[in-house]
């Protein structure tokens, strides 16, 4: 066995992501599902860090193992989500198609990795890919290569890719507001609160109708 | 191996070691500090019984340590450790155990990339003083600490009763609450010290320090950003007026209620590592670290005085904020916890991002300004 350090702590790293992965689809307990979510984001940040894409690295913890997976962790604490909620479920016709797709997914996603493993191309392709961002610039940013670094990334967001992050944005934002109506009740029943001051989930959502 | 990696990494473990226990035992003196400086708000006393059998013999020095208290925080710490371990018969053994790990971890982990100080050799090289260099400083710091609130609500949840869940689950609100408000409360900080015209620096937190020499501290320039940072801070280390997720008041202890012993002990002492490192963090974004006033050129000769003075200096500047945390801690009420939603959600995140686009502006003013 010829391996270096980098590539023992690759499959060290992988090995975490992925089983920590399949550990969520398979643990009872939500919360240790949660707990190993967390396991293979980390794990997957650390692949970044081996790639030296250490921006990348830390925006995967803060925003992913430190931010969304607390709201999981809460949400799952407040809808108390027991260990034998899913236990036996019957072989239903849903869960066999949605099997089908995902070993779909699995089947698509191995042959096209088989198809472009000729790892040259691939890396020549995104090398000229990333030439475009630093010769579109005007004087001000000619001097910017792209690198690792924080500037590069910024530059980047806010020249080729100012409208794939606004319609990013934009996609959040129709979530949010979408989330926001969905759980929220009429005027009335403000009205109603405001005179009486009882919690809004005892009103009756038949009245949207009205 | 080479001799030469082992050597290496030999020196590593030792800073690391020592960098761990000067901050861990800074932890356990502020709290000491802490019930001193309640007592004297309070018009009491405070700890002054426990002394070493052969400190007491001494005739001035003896009395005067023992009526400040300078032993206690060890026999606390003995205390701690020899009290016998009860675990409660409901908890989720697991993640009951794991929980105190979890909190103290991210306090102890981000104090790896602190700046607190500078090393100028002969030949005129200056070399910071930190654990590791790293260029996404801030970052860095607000990732590892975005995990702390983990521990917390693990406790929380094992502890399988209901006050321990009701301050897990404020906590993990309040925590995610004030993260926002936090990083965008110091992103002005590193826009200005980014601006074109200014040496470019990225995100690291000694490039922070140094643009602050000779400088006035970012403090004076960016006051509301201070504040901000400041009050996002005190909600993130969980210190009144935000101390939501302990309460005693209405959660008996909250998500420690199920604790004693060592585990409590480690909740405790995690708590007072978070202020000693926030307090840390603030004086290097805005209270220009271990330079010496602002404007004002550090008085000392570079060398090895010099970088010792500057490391005390950065010692006693976080000492001030620390004594700052207490003192609050004493003097405002807490907020109830509807108030500390409305505050961060309402009031906190509006403010900041305000004061970016305020910030955003005035650079883009003072560059066009500069160009034409």
């Amino acid at each position: 066995m010829n391996l270096s350090l980098v590539d023992f702590l690759f499959y060290v790293f992988s090995a975490i992501s992925v089983g920590g992965g399949l550990a969520v689809i398979l643990s009872r307990n939500p919360v240790t599902a949660a707990m190993f979510m967390i396991l293979s984001l980390v794990g997957v940040a650390s692949l970044f860090v081996l790639l030296e894409a250490f921006f990348l690295a830390v925006l995967q913890v803060l925003v992913y193992a430190g931010a969304v997976m607390v709201l999981f962790l809460f949400i799952i604490m407040l809808m108390d989500v027991g260990p034998d909620s899913g236990k036996g479920a019957k072989l239903s016709k849903k869960r066999i198609l949605s099997g089908f797709i995902a070993l779909l997914g699995v089947g698509l996603l191995t042959v096209l990795t088989l198809e472009y493993s000729g790892v040259a191309t691939v890396a020549t392709d995104s090398a000229d890919h990333w030439q475009d961002v630093t010769e579109e610039t005007s004087a001000a940013g000619a001097n910017i290569v792209f690198s690792k670094s924080v500037k590069s990334f910024g530059y980047g967001l806010f020249t080729k890719y100012m409208l794939p992050l606004q319609v990013a944005g934009f996609l959040l934002l129709a979530a949010m507001v979408g989330v926001i109506v969905l759980s929220k009740k009429t005027d009335d029943v403000d009205a109603h609160n405001k005179a009486d001051g009882p919690s809004p989930g005892t009103t009756n959502p038949q009245s949207e109708e009205a | 191996m080479d001799i030469e990696l082992i050597q290496m990494l030999a020196l590593k473990v030792t800073y690391a070691v020592v960098m761990v226990s000067v901050v861990m035992s800074i932890a356990g003196y502020t709290v000491l500090a802490e019930r001193k400086v309640c007592a004297w708000m309070q018009g009491r006393v405070g700890p002054n019984r426990t002394v070493l059998p052969f400190v007491s013999a001494i005739p001035i020095i003896g009395p005067f340590l023992r009526n400040l208290g300078i032993f206690q925080p060890l026999a606390d710490g003995l205390k701690f450790l020899f009290k016998e371990e009860i675990v409660p018969g409901h908890v989720n053994k697991f993640y009951y155990y794991l929980s105190p790990i979890v909190a103290l971890v991210p306090a102890l982990t981000t104090m790896t990339v602190l700046p607190f100080g500078e090393f100028t050799n002969a030949e005129g090289h200056t070399t910071p003083l930190v654990l590791a260099n790293v260029d996404l400083g801030i970052l860095f710091v607000f990732a590892i600490s975005s995990l702390g609130v983990y521990g917390i609500v693990l406790a929380g949840w094992s502890s399988n009763s209901k006050y321990p869940f009701l301050g897990g689950i404020r906590s993990s609100a309040q925590m995610i609450s004030y993260e926002l408000a936090m990083g965008l409360s110091v992103l002005p900080v590193f826009l200005w010290v980014n601006a074109p015209g200014m040496t470019e620096s990225g995100l690291s937190l000694v490039s922070i320090v140094n643009s602050q020499e000779n400088a006035p501290w970012l403090v004076l320039i960016q006051p509301f950003s201070a504040f901000l940072f400041l009050i996002a801070l005190f909600a993130e280390t969980n210190r009144l007026p935000f101390d939501m997720p302990e309460s005693e008041t209405d959660l008996v202890g909250g998500f420690h209620t199920e604790y004693g012993s060592f585990k409590f002990g480690i909740f405790f002492v995690a708590e007072y590592a978070h202020v000693v490192i926030g307090s840390a963090i603030f004086t290097t974004l805005f209270l220009g670290g271990w330079h010496f006033l602002p404007w004002v050129a550090d008085p000392w000769a570079p060398g090895l005085i010099g970088s010792l003075l500057g490391v005390g200096w950065f010692l006693a500047k976080t000492f001030c904020l620390i004594f700052f945390f207490i003192w609050v801690r004493w003097t405002l009420p807490r907020f109830r916890y509807d108030q500390v939603m409305k505050l961060g959600w309402a009031k906190l995140l509006p403010l900041a991002l305000v004061n970016l686009i305020f910030y955003v502006i005035l650079v883009t003013y003072l560059d066009q300004a500069a160009a034409s």
